[in-house]
């Protein structure tokens, strides 16, 4: 049981992080229908924007979260603008394409930029962890887990009270609609792509400093990110925040319960069994995003 | 002329051993023809039945690690069961492995054809990290990252004539070429027939071809099941000639690259996963000297994107445009030319 429980509370420290990284491939897949394969690369230039402000420029750690967060942010913008808005008539697969050729070169620029060697986030964290009981959590996965669920916070916010929001919630509906009625639909996806990658990069910051940082790091957590989007429905932010929590959790049961060396495979186990006997997700009511 | 040209780039394809003595460039073109192995067949569901599968390294590798172990041996437990496999010879093992590959390419091709487009998609890179996972992990059947070593040469059995075991570069280079040529033309035969025309007809417009009569999830099951079975020959022969796999050969990478091969040369065109499987094949080898890997991958992704946004069909279809220009620009030159230039951007 304590066992369990410990389990249980590792899940929850991830699912946070997940959870960003599904509500940003979400919004992207949901609103432009773009499949984001350079989302894992987001996620990746975030740890390493965290190592180039924390480690190599010895500067605050906590100035390196924002700074990757914006970075990436800015990063998505400059991607949409230089490969999507020219693709916007193009079909779906083509512009998988377009995203896979992207996803390849900022991989492999990081390697370039970083060598293959993984590196070391240091925190300004006590090594210790905190011992409650039969449980112990490190103090950085609690403060991971604060930030996590405050970006989850923030994204609600924006999507649900702002103008910027319901703009794109309606152009989630209605592209054709929404710009009839006054709603600047390039702007939009600029924002939308900015928002998903700088949710990606901020996931990434996260949980650089708990694992290693390596240039192959995003691929993985891509893959996670389509397994979250489709356990939780196209567009459902909602949705995207319990499947980042489910997706943890069953890897932490598969990893302590079954083998460590299958922690990976449970994301695409749920995957295609998601798909094979509800593709509309867990959640779904209709399509909308919120 | 135009029954000219095959003859003549069958017989370079065949003399080639004879007057290339470089035995590294000669190892590139028998790798590079089993990637076009590969291509050609992902090519058939790519560009014919218009499903983009990104986990048909999986096919790949299943043949290659069926093969393998076909020919090596295992003794494995299974749920409680002892399952003991001598040695069989190498190619029954090219034919098991193209078994296994199709088998899978019917149970995926059942499951994942119930979804579409991005869906697919996902589900199929799912299949191919899981069998890779599986292949890492599974370390008794596997050795996992230890690798499957010591992989012996096919041995063709010749009657009245005895038996001959591919030991040397030249022997492989000969059979990668003619295992080539039967799935070129296993697949110019499917796509012009009445079964292509099928294909064809569901990749542009599904609903319609549904409404006429074409059962679609049957002819896409068809070339899943034929595109799977060639891509696990192709990991076979490549497994054989290495000598060695490990599960590094599920990585998505290699899947990649057989996209832009196909890509590149032109999805839906029978010389167009050659086309882009040369330019990818010998890409490297020239680049060598001049780029570290890293860099020539950030080459290669650009292009790819580049291909995508200048020439969305791909290098063929646009030789041929041209060349078609050419041919009648030597009658009326200057409306031809003004004629090649109206190519559109974005297309299917």
């Amino acid at each position: 049981m304590d066992q369990f429980l410990q389990h249980l509370l590792n899940a929850v420290m991830l699912g946070g992080t997940y959870a960003l990284l599904g509500i940003g491939l979400t919004l992207i897949f949901g609103i432009m229908r773009v499949v984001n394969f350079a989302h894992g690369e987001l996620y990746a230039f975030g740890a390493y924007t965290v190592y180039l402000v924390a480690a190599a420029l010895g500067l605050n750690f906590f100035l390196g979260l924002v700074v990757a967060v914006i970075a990436g942010a800015l990063l998505g913008a400059l991607i949409e603008i230089l490969l999507l808005r020219p693709m916007r008539s193009a079909d779906i697969d083509t512009v998988m394409l377009v995203m896979i050729g992207a996803w390849i070169v900022m991989q492999n620029t990081e390697l370039l930029l970083w060598g293959g060697v993984a590196k070391a986030i240091i925190t300004p964290f006590p090594d210790a962890p905190l011992v409650i009981g039969p449980v112990s959590i490190s103090w950085l996965r609690l403060f991971v887990l604060a930030a996590a669920l405050l970006l989850i916070g923030a994204s609600y916010v924006l999507i649900h009270r702002t103008k910027l929001g319901k703009a794109m919630r309606a152009t989630f509906q209605d592209a054709d609609t929404a710009a009839l009625m006054g709603v600047n639909i390039k702007g939009i996806f600029t924002a939308t792509f900015a928002i998903g990658s700088g949710l990606a990069a901020a996931a990434g910051a996260l949980l650089g400093p708990v694992f290693l940082v390596t240039p192959t790091m995003g691929d993985l957590a891509a893959l996670k990110a389509f397994a979250i989007v489709i356990l939780g429905g196209l567009g459902n932010i909602s949705g995207a925040t319990i499947g980042g929590f489910i997706l943890a959790f069953v890897e932490e049961i598969g990893a302590g319960y079954i083998s460590s060396g299958y922690r990976d495979a449970m994301g695409f186990l749920i995957i295609i069994v998601v798909l094979l006997f509800r593709p509309t997700g867990l959640f779904a009511r209709a399509e909308r995003v919120g | 002329m135009k029954r000219a040209l095959p003859a003549f780039w069958l017989i370079i394809l065949l003399t080639i051993p004879l007057w290339l003595q470089d035995q590294y460039i000669l190892h590139i073109l028998i790798t590079t023809g089993i990637f076009i192995i590969a291509a050609m067949s992902l090519n058939l569901l790519l560009g014919y039945t218009g499903q983009l599968s990104l986990g048909h390294v999986a096919f790949f590798g299943i043949g290659a690690y069926a093969s393998a172990l076909t020919t090596l041996g295992f003794d494995v437990e299974v749920f409680g069961f002892r399952v003991v496999h001598q040695p069989w010879p190498a190619i029954v093992g090219l034919f098991v492995g193209m078994v296994a590959a199709g088998i899978s390419g019917y149970v995926i091709g059942r499951l994942s054809f119930k979804v579409r487009g991005a869906y697919f998609v996902i589900v199929t890179i799912s299949f191919a990290e899981v069998t890779r996972l599986i292949a890492l992990n599974w370390v008794e059947l596997t050795q996992g990252p230890l690798a499957l070593t010591n992989i012996p040469p096919y041995t063709l059995a010749f009657p009245g004539l005895g038996d001959y075991t591919l030991w040397n570069k030249t022997a492989y280079y000969y059979l990668v070429v003619a295992v080539g040529l039967v799935a070129y033309l296993v697949i110019a035969r499917l796509v012009g027939s009445r079964i292509g025309r099928a294909m064809i007809a569901l990749k542009e417009n599904e609903t319609l071809a549904g409404s006429v009569g074409i059962d679609v999830t049957r002819y896409l099951v068809l070339a899943a099941v034929v595109s799977a079975a060639m891509a696990g020959g192709a990991g076979s022969l490549y497994a054989h000639y290495l000598k060695i796999i490990d599960p590094d050969i599920f990585l998505f990478i290699y899947t990649v690259t057989m996209v832009i091969m196909v890509i590149t040369g032109g999805k839906g065109t029978l010389a167009g996963p050659i086309v882009g499987g040369i330019i990818f094949g010998f890409l490297p080898v020239i680049l060598r000297p001049f780029a570290a890997p890293a860099v020539q991958w950030i080459l290669y992704g650009g292009l790819m994107i580049a291909i995508v946004f200048v020439l969305p069909q791909g290098i063929v279809p646009a030789l041929e445009r041209s060349i078609a220009n050419w041919a009648s620009s030597t009658r009326k030159p200057a409306r031809a030319m003004a004629a090649g230039n109206t190519e559109s951007r974005g297309g299917p």
